[in-house]
């Protein structure tokens, strides 16, 4: 395969001269480029000849603004990137943290980080089914999937304290233990959201106007996938079982039981098919947390990384100085450096962290999924239609958050 | 360390020990169990080259730099002499479900030979170090910024660049920027 320059980046330089093309600028706000994706498209009549994704219109600077906060603060920050997916943010900046330090979990701690993760993407692939649907007409669907959505953001909030940018997954742990009717909860999850799900199947995947929108849009090969960088469902959707729970497992996902979904095709309809059985595969996996949570403790038991429990705080002069020192100057890391990468809902999310042994990152680089992915997308809109694009990009399911930072 | 030993630790990765033959001057290492290889700038290309042509290394999954103005004094493997940048690539390879990672230093105002020849989908992260950091790439078809405006002077992930650099504007400032 070779995928010239030419096509990919494109410069005024590289455009053919013709009278017959048109310049159009898609967003950068234009609802249906999920924020504020802006994509030149040079036209002619309604074909894509060329397309070059412009991006940064959200960059807020959140590598530079990581190394001016304490290893504490530090997932505050980083949460705020992959906004539609945030617990994986926290996951994958708190294990490189941990892995420089060295520390090891307690058991419960790593399955409750999984299970939220898993939950986490459940209602990351609902939002993606919700604005997929409303992307291609099918309006109904942005209020099917935002209803389901609701349901897991309800517990979001009653675990965490937050519907969104949770700060749940810390340095050494997580932030609290679950509260005491958590099953309760997760029973009602488990009901209303596979309903919810054979409703959607139900409404599109049989449905011959979402087939003519969907079905051979944007096939790429595995061959681009795998040189433009492309990870997760989009990789999958070319035939590729590439999921690095089950690759290269981290947390406990070596302990559960579940199964990686691929597809042949490649096309929009396959990535649609995908995120819509990875959403059972995952309440497959919040089951086995149900059944399998370990007791014990929530986080490293260690006070130089965790802070004291609040009792101990009144009883105990070690207790308020070890509290005080890790909220005001944090903890140190060794010096080091690390690259920690983990599957979340639209791919591989990586952390490389440079320590130099102080008590804030000397560099911190987020390996977004979406920024990532979106190189796709010259390639798969070429010579396709207009309204085509819009079904593109929506099936790459970028995240402008994760894509500018 | 006698250069035996240190032969010896090389060798301890087949890949890393693959590429420290063929690329004169590479130094194998390692980092909290994963393969670091320190290869020489000029051959920063034929590095990744040889990874994926005789390795198997499939994708590049990442690549970044940082600048280590503040740490000249870092510890660096024997017979790597640091430079201002570092420039960090995380090869991944589908078939061998292993991962490998290159760095290469880099001296401030020098280039570096881009590897979108071989991995087009580093077009937009090296476009991103370009525009945050500086380091240029020889060979990227479009090497622009990325993050930040056009117009705008310097590169914010620098650490000389200081962060409130640029003062807040407030309404009707009368300051250029």
């Amino acid at each position: 395969m070779t995928l010239s320059p030419r096509d990919l980046v494109l410069g005024p330089e590289a455009w053919p001269e013709s009278d017959e093309t048109m310049i159009v600028n898609l967003g950068p706000q234009h609802p249906s480029t999920h924020g504020v994706l802006r994509v030149v498209l040079e036209l002619e009549g309604e074909t894509v000849l060329r397309a070059k994704p412009v991006i940064g219109y959200l960059h807020t600077g959140m590598e530079k603004t990581g190394e001016q906060l304490t290893y504490v603060q530090g997932s505050t920050n980083v949460t705020r990137m992959d906004y539609a997916a945030p617990l994986f943010n926290e996951l994958v900046f708190s294990m490189a943290v941990e892995r420089l330090l060295e520390v090891e979990l307690p058991p419960r701690a790593t399955w409750i980080r999984m299970l939220m993760c898993e939950l986490n993407r459940v209602s990351s692939h609902l939002l993606f089914l919700a604005t997929n649907g409303m992307d291609l007409g099918a309006i109904s669907m942005m209020l099917y999937g935002w209803r389901e959505r609701e349901r897991v953001l309800a517990f979001f909030e009653k675990v965490t304290g937050l519907r969104m940018n949770h700060n749940y997954i810390r340095p050494g742990g997580v932030a609290v233990d679950l509260p005491p009717d958590w099953r309760d909860d997760l029973e009602d999850i488990l009901d209303v959201v596979p309903r919810g799900v054979a409703e959607y199947d139900e409404l599109l995947t049989e449905n011959p106007i979402w087939l003519e929108r969907t079905v051979g849009i944007g096939v790429i090969t595995t061959e681009q996938a795998l040189a433009l960088g492309a990870s997760g469902p989009i990789l999958r959707s070319t035939g590729v079982p590439w999921d690095l729970r089950k690759a290269q497992p981290y947390l406990a996902y070596d302990q559960v039981d579940f199964d990686v979904i691929y597809t042949e095709n490649g096309d929009t309809f396959d990535r649609y098919r995908i995120r819509l059985h990875e959403i059972a595969e995952s309440l497959k996996i919040v089951e086995q947390c149900m059944e399998r949570m370990p007791e014990g403790d929530y986080r490293v038991q260690d006070r130089k990384i965790t802070p004291p429990p609040r009792a101990r705080i009144d009883e105990s002069m070690e207790a308020l100085i070890h509290h005080f020192k890790i909220f005001t100057e944090g903890f140190k890391v060794p010096a080091g450096e690390t690259y920690v990468a983990v599957e979340n809902p639209r791919g591989e999310l990586g952390c490389y962290l440079v320590s130099d042994g102080s008590g804030r990152p000397y560099r911190l680089h987020i390996r977004g999924a979406s920024f990532y992915n979106l190189q796709m997308l010259s390639t798969m809109v070429q010579g396709g239609l207009v309204a085509d694009g819009i079904a593109i990009i929506s099936s790459i399911d970028p995240i402008m958050g994760d894509v500018d930072r | 360390m006698t250069d035996d030993s240190l032969r010896e630790e090389m060798h301890k990765d087949e890949v890393a020990a693959a590429l420290v033959d063929h690329v004169k001057g590479a130094v194998a290492s390692d980092s909290y169990g994963q393969t670091v290889v320190f290869i020489p700038r000029e051959s920063w290309k034929e590095a990744v080259r040889f990874l994926k042509d005789d390795q198997q290394f499939t994708q590049c999954s990442d690549i970044t730099a940082v600048d280590q103005l503040l740490r000249p004094d870092r510890a660096l493997p024997l017979g790597v002499d640091g430079e201002r940048f570092e420039v960090v690539a995380n090869l991944l390879s589908h078939p061998r479900n292993r991962r490998i990672r290159l760095i290469c230093q880099v001296p401030d105002g020098s280039e570096v030979e881009s590897l979108f020849d071989l991995f087009p989908g580093t077009e937009l992260p090296e476009r991103e170090i370009y525009d945050l950091l500086g380091v240029h790439f020889a060979g990227h078809p479009d090497l622009t910024r990325l993050m930040m405006p056009d117009d705008w002077d310097g590169h914010p992930l620098r650490k000389d660049d200081a962060p409130g650099r640029v003062p807040v504007q407030f309404k009707e400032s009368q300051a250029p920027r």
